[in-house]
């Protein structure tokens, strides 16, 4: 059992889309959407939930209002500047203090700190993830609460219940859609995968930010390939691109045109390849067949 | 003393690729053409992008760093209240006077330095990207950069922030999610723009982004890229929500194929100026 | 002399488990009476520091050695540092390994052998 991880370093290259049309092509996958705080491959999969599951990716401090005694030495060992001097009266000062959870980094240094145990330091529910069934297979995704920490361990969680999922059901493939950037949630994303697709797109925005991503993907030993998407909008910068990833000595194994198709099928909820047999479908056939002959 | 001139706009979005760099810019280039004092502040430190489309004369680069800890075994007593105290493993105790700090996961909470009783425990910099400053025209280009592989994205980001100057109109060019890189960027500002796509993908992120900006209770209106491209699905969230469409520039490929050289859009196509004037005033009025 | 070796399962017939951060459990016990206890691994889903930790619960059980198939930088910083001495590359059950460590024939590591994050998701 194999696993690849697309991620494309900038946004909206088409990493989703692409790994939508993967997953119609694929015989024998699981599917896994990493990019948890802006998820969108549900959207064109379909799940249908089968087992919901709360997740927590720390704790969150929070002030007992009737034990507080107004000292402000959680005040004093915030590094965060999350505490503030605003809380209602209690029966002991006019006063109190509270916690902005927003900026409460959960490092539990005010709970050490406060000399009248007043503070509460409780797992915060982040998000919910989900095992559910689509008409390609199963998919593991989940939802990350608004304004969360995306620390990756999400990311590693659905990574290890698609790989388990995958087990069971002998499964040959686990195909993982990433994020953005080059940040802990990439992290996650990629360490311990088989191969690493990242999909650029013949800009210079896209070229400076394959390089960063390229740089991230190179210090874990994984073998990486190089999809250009788009690439009719300027055949110059892509040829730079595939220039530079030569000398990277990184395969470019997919060169898929511009087309409205992508969209079109985006709002009929199919992906490219179910909603047409043209060129562009072909293209990504294309890309898929190399990406699999890779492995 | 900041006036409506002076506000801090943030450009955002939920989903990658929508265009705020390209509005962001070009808002600032536009800005700046109108007389006005203006600052451009790249906060995507992962992958900064505002340097194709201005391209600034760098004058100044500012490193930045982060405290870690910084252990002195000779005054060590090895009571191991650090490496209890820390929650990211980047601090242990391992037996007597041994400890290992792990620099690249601490989060600077400062709890070690606080709770050791022998002081052995002094914050140590550690380098984590850095900060370009220039000039792009009249205005003021600032961008950070993260050392790859490093995951201290908010505070270098905090880090830009903090040279945000009050006499400017300053522009504020936000990563693409709703996770903390976004809250930091956005926090504190007067304003934040959500660009979007008129696409399912487009609609889904925006709705995320919609409830980032409404929890931390920021006034926001919306801009739609690429209109035209998909369906009415995203003006029809906006007006269910009473939420105002300020901009909207259309699927033009030709502002594509200016994007993908690192142009300017109104310098490549000066009819879309106005729109971006239009805007400008109506932000700052 | 009390080893450890990571472990795919609880008792000595199990998989060694190439992983040394997030292996599912520790086998800890003394070579000459191979009596070994199992201690479950708790740090396999941790957001970070599992190889840290993990090098912690070890060198607090008291093990003078490890025996494992992978090891990354931080958690060998970690071993080193608390006198721990690393075996990597050991494959088959625990029980051969024990076998093999018995018999002289694994090598010390000079390092870690695989990069930061390896043991995840695999």
């Amino acid at each position: 059992m194999k696993e690849i991880v697309v991620i494309s370093g900038k946004g909206g290259t088409g990493k989703t889309s692409i790994v939508a049309a993967f997953a119609g092509l694929a015989k024998s996958a699981v599917f896994a959407d990493c990019d948890v705080d802006a998820a969108d491959l549900h959207l064109v999969l379909e799940p249908m939930v089968k087992q919901t599951s709360d997740f927590s990716g720390g704790k969150q401090a929070s002030i007992i209002t009737e034990k507080c005694v107004g000292c402000g030495q959680c005040e004093e060992v915030c590094n965060f500047r999350a505490v503030f001097f605003d809380g209602p009266a209690n029966d002991v000062v006019e006063k109190t203090y509270t916690i902005d959870p927003i900026s409460c980094e959960g490092c539990g240094v005010c709970v050490h700190f406060c000399p009248n145990d007043a503070i509460e330091f409780k797992d915060v529910v982040n998000g919910q993830w989900f095992i559910s069934d689509t008409r390609f297979g199963t998919m593991v995704h989940a939802k990350l609460g608004i304004a969360q920490e995306n620390s990756g361990k999400l990311v590693s969680l659905i990574r290890k219940e698609a790989k388990r999922i995958a087990e069971e059901e002998k499964k040959d493939l686990i195909i993982v859609d990433g994020s953005p950037g080059i940040g802990c949630p990439v992290i996650a994303s990629i360490a311990g995968a088989d191969l690493i697709l990242i999909v650029t797109e013949p800009t210079l925005s896209g070229k400076h930010d394959l390089g960063r991503v390229a740089d991230l993907a190179a210090g874990f030993n994984i073998p990486v390939l190089i999809a250009t998407n788009k690439f009719d909008l300027n055949p110059d910068m892509a040829a730079q691109i595939e220039e530079d990833a030569r000398k990277r000595s990184i395969r470019v194994v997919g060169k898929i045109r511009y087309d409205k198709a992508f969209t079109k099928a985006q709002i009929m909820k199919c992906s490219v390849v179910e909603y047409t047999d043209g060129a562009v479908s072909q293209d990504v056939k294309a890309l898929w067949r190399n990406v699999k002959n890779a492995f | 003393m900041r006036t409506s001139d002076n506000i801090v706009v943030a450009i955002a979005s939920g989903k990658g690729g929508t265009g705020k760099t390209t509005i962001a810019t070009n808002l600032a280039h536009v800005a700046a053409g109108m007389g006005r004092k203006v600052q451009y502040l790249d906060c995507d430190v992962e992958e900064p992008n505002g340097h194709i489309f201005l391209k600034p004369n760098i004058e100044k680069t500012q490193a930045v760093t982060v405290d870690v800890p910084e252990v002195d075994l000779k005054k060590c007593t090895g009571c191991g209240k650090c490496g209890e105290i820390c929650r990211y493993s980047a601090i242990i105790h391992l037996k007597d006077n041994h400890v290992l700090t792990f620099e690249q996961l601490c989060h600077s909470c400062g709890g070690c330095l606080r709770v050791c009783p022998a002081e052995a425990i002094k914050p140590k910099p550690l380098d984590i990207g850095d900060i370009e400053f220039g000039k792009s025209g009249d205005i003021d280009f600032v961008h950070g950069r993260l050392r790859i592989g490093y995951v201290r994205t908010p505070s270098l980001i905090k880090e830009v922030k903090s040279h945000i100057k009050d006499d400017s109109l300053a522009i504020i060019d936000v990563p693409p999610g709703t996770s903390c890189p976004v809250v930091e960027a956005v926090k504190g500002t007067d304003f934040v723009l959500l660009v979007t796509e008129p696409t399912p993908f487009g609609l889904n992120d925006l709705k995320l982004a919609v409830g980032l900006v409404r929890d931390m209770n920021l006034p926001f209106a919306v801009a739609i890229n690429r209109y035209g491209v998909g369906d009415k699905e995203v003006e029809r969230y906006c007006e269910a929500q009473n939420i105002e469409i300020c901009f909207k520039l259309p699927d033009d490929r030709r502002i594509a194929e200016s994007y993908s050289t690192g142009d300017m859009i109104v310098d490549s196509l000066p009819e879309y100026e106005k729109g971006f004037t239009d805007l400008i005033e109506a932000m700052t009025v | 002399m009390k080893i450890a070796i990571t472990s795919r399962g609880e008792t000595l017939d199990s998989e060694v488990d190439p992983r040394f951060g997030r292996a599912e459990y520790f086998l800890i016990g003394e070579l000459e009476s191979m009596d070994f206890r199992a201690i479950e691994n708790k740090n396999v889903n941790a957001a970070g520091g599992a190889g840290i930790n993990s090098a912690k619960v070890v060198i607090d059980a008291g093990a003078e050695a490890v025996l494992t198939g992978n090891c990354g930088p931080n958690a060998e910083r970690t071993l080193s540092a608390g006198g721990v001495r690393l075996y990597t590359g050991v494959k088959g059950t625990a029980a051969e390994a024990v076998e093999l460590c018995k018999g002289g024939k694994l090598t010390e590591a000079g390092g870690p052998n695989v990069e930061s994050h390896s043991g995840m998701n695999k």
